[in-house]
């Protein structure tokens, strides 16, 4: 299989190195690439859109076509992971902060969410995750994170936190408020390329 | 919405927090800033972080004088107009600038050469500090040794305010090259090099391994064209910084879509091409040779 990292901006090596472990833990052969053009796209079986800023990765989706083209290959049925900025941008919905800066929603999911719920980088923390059916809780890395507030129709929460939810999937699609790609513990990143 | 959780009683400020955050803007461009309308300028630009100031580093330059922190208010004018993160600079050494910094809500602290130093001696301890840090540097002892010290975050220190990007180049080639250079050195080697370097030597033995630093590193200083920020990309750095380029430029806010358009597509040269078409005139720029030594602002800094 082939899996990609949407390397637009942000943390996309780390995102990478976590898939590459997830490939093998789960004993899978695929190779892991970087996304930036429609063919490399069309061509992965699953893909993250990472954390970075998400008014950047926003606006870069929208050029060369890949903003509708991602869509089209969730609709297909892809697996994709967001997290933070990737988790904003896969949302319906966003906050005060997303509708003044006019950042370009996929719409993906039916979550809302509110960027930067937890206030700015001195407010960034870490604090163990538990997700529902996981036997230990998750390593938490919240940097400048945003919160998702609520969730509707055919989206469920994985795992709440601090009167929202913090990681939640609708199907073949996650979104985590959080950064798995920061620690070492594999188990999101396999629950996405299990997913293929 | 309100939140329910204890902040207070949370993990703040972890090597981990600071040197994810600095991740975080990688593949990005950092825009100088003076106030609240150019700090929109940038945000709708695409720029993933703004640096806040009252003078850009040409202007610093050009009036001469000893340069300080910005006026708190400038800072908060700026943390207030825009959802991307505020960085500011404080004076190397000046561990009181950037409490202040720290206190206003500072994403992450600029301990720069552009400003004038504060202390002959001493680099900002940065670990003490909830923030995390930038430091500028000229080659690998010098980016170690602010490792070291906290640092989560290296620039290459470049010639600010000049828009001449040859010294940018020359510092990411010496650190990258000397970075390559201890792949072929034996556990004993390295310890002589770490020495010969003024720098940790575990450090050295993890960048030796790694074959490239712990932690992010951007390009700055001199970085004035799409094409500049480009080739600083090709030549392995993170992201960029741009000081004066942008507002010193023509049409600052096409120019500043367009930089941030070919840090994203660095290596293909048909975006680059597209990109780089009708932007209006670049900064003027300076000759580093018509720069007296002693004015040379790569030289602060210890």
């Amino acid at each position: 299989m082939q899996v990609g990292v949407i390397a637009l901006q942000g943390a996309v090596s780390e995102h990478q190195r976590a898939l590459d472990g997830a490939l093998e833990a789960l004993g899978r052969s695929g190779t892991v690439i970087t996304i930036r053009t429609l063919e490399q796209l069309r061509e992965v079986d699953a893909a993250v859109l990472p954390g970075g800023e998400s008014t950047t990765i926003g606006k870069l989706l929208q050029k060369f076509g890949l903003a509708r083209e991602l869509i089209r290959r969730c609709e297909e049925g892809m697996p994709l992971l967001g997290t933070c900025a990737g988790a904003i941008l896969m949302a319906k919905e966003g906050d005060g902060q997303v509708e003044r800066t006019r950042t370009p929603l996929l719409q993906l999911m039916d979550i809302a969410v509110d960027r930067n719920a937890f206030g700015r980088q001195r407010e960034s923390f870490q604090l163990p995750v538990d997700v529902r059916g996981w036997a230990t809780p998750f390593p938490g890395v919240f940097i400048r994170a945003p919160l998702i507030t609520r969730v509707w129709g055919r989206a469920e929460a994985l795992a709440l936190m601090g009167g929202g939810v913090v990681f939640a999937r609708q199907g073949h699609l996650l979104a985590s408020a959080f950064h798995p790609e920061l620690s070492d513990d594999l188990r999101v990143h396999q629950l996405l390329v299990s997913m293929v | 919405m309100p939140i329910d959780l204890d902040l207070q009683q949370l993990r703040h400020g972890t090597t981990l927090l600071k040197r994810g955050f600095a991740r975080m803007q990688k593949g990005g461009v950092v825009m100088d800033v003076t106030d609240a309308v150019q700090a929109r300028i940038a945000e709708e630009a695409g720029a993933v972080a703004v640096m806040a100031l009252e003078r850009v580093p040409a202007d610093i330059r050009r009036d001469g004088g000893v340069a300080r922190m910005a006026d708190p208010s400038k800072i908060a004018e700026i943390v207030d107009a825009v959802t991307i993160p505020v960085m500011a600079k404080c004076r190397i050494g000046h561990f009181a600038e950037a409490q202040i910094l720290q206190e206003l809500g500072v994403d992450m602290i600029d301990e720069s050469e552009v400003l004038t130093p504060a202390d002959p001696f001493h680099h900002v301890n940065k670990e003490g500090f909830t923030v995390p840090f930038v430091c500028g540097a000229r080659d690998l002892g010098e980016a170690l040794r602010r490792i070291h010290e906290g640092a989560a975050m290296i620039r290459t220190k470049g010639e600010a305010g000049t828009g001449n990007v040859i010294e940018a180049v020359r510092h990411q080639r010496a650190i990258s090259g000397e970075i390559r250079g201890l792949a072929v050195l034996s556990r004993e080697e390295r310890s002589n090099r770490a020495r010969q370097l003024e720098a940790p030597v575990e450090l050295v033995h993890e960048v030796a391994k790694l074959q490239r630093l712990p932690v992010v590193n951007f390009a700055a200083g001199g970085i004035a064209t799409p094409a500049d920020a480009a080739l600083l990309m090709q030549l392995g750095v993170d992201g960029v910084f741009v000081g004066s380029g942008i507002f010193k430029s023509a049409d600052p806010a096409v120019r500043a879509k367009a930089i941030v358009e070919a840090t994203t597509h660095f290596d293909d040269p048909k975006v680059l091409a597209k990109v780089s078409t009708g932007l209006g005139e670049a900064m003027r720029g300076i000759e580093i040779e018509r720069i007296p030594a002693d004015e040379r602002l790569q030289e602060r800094g210890w």
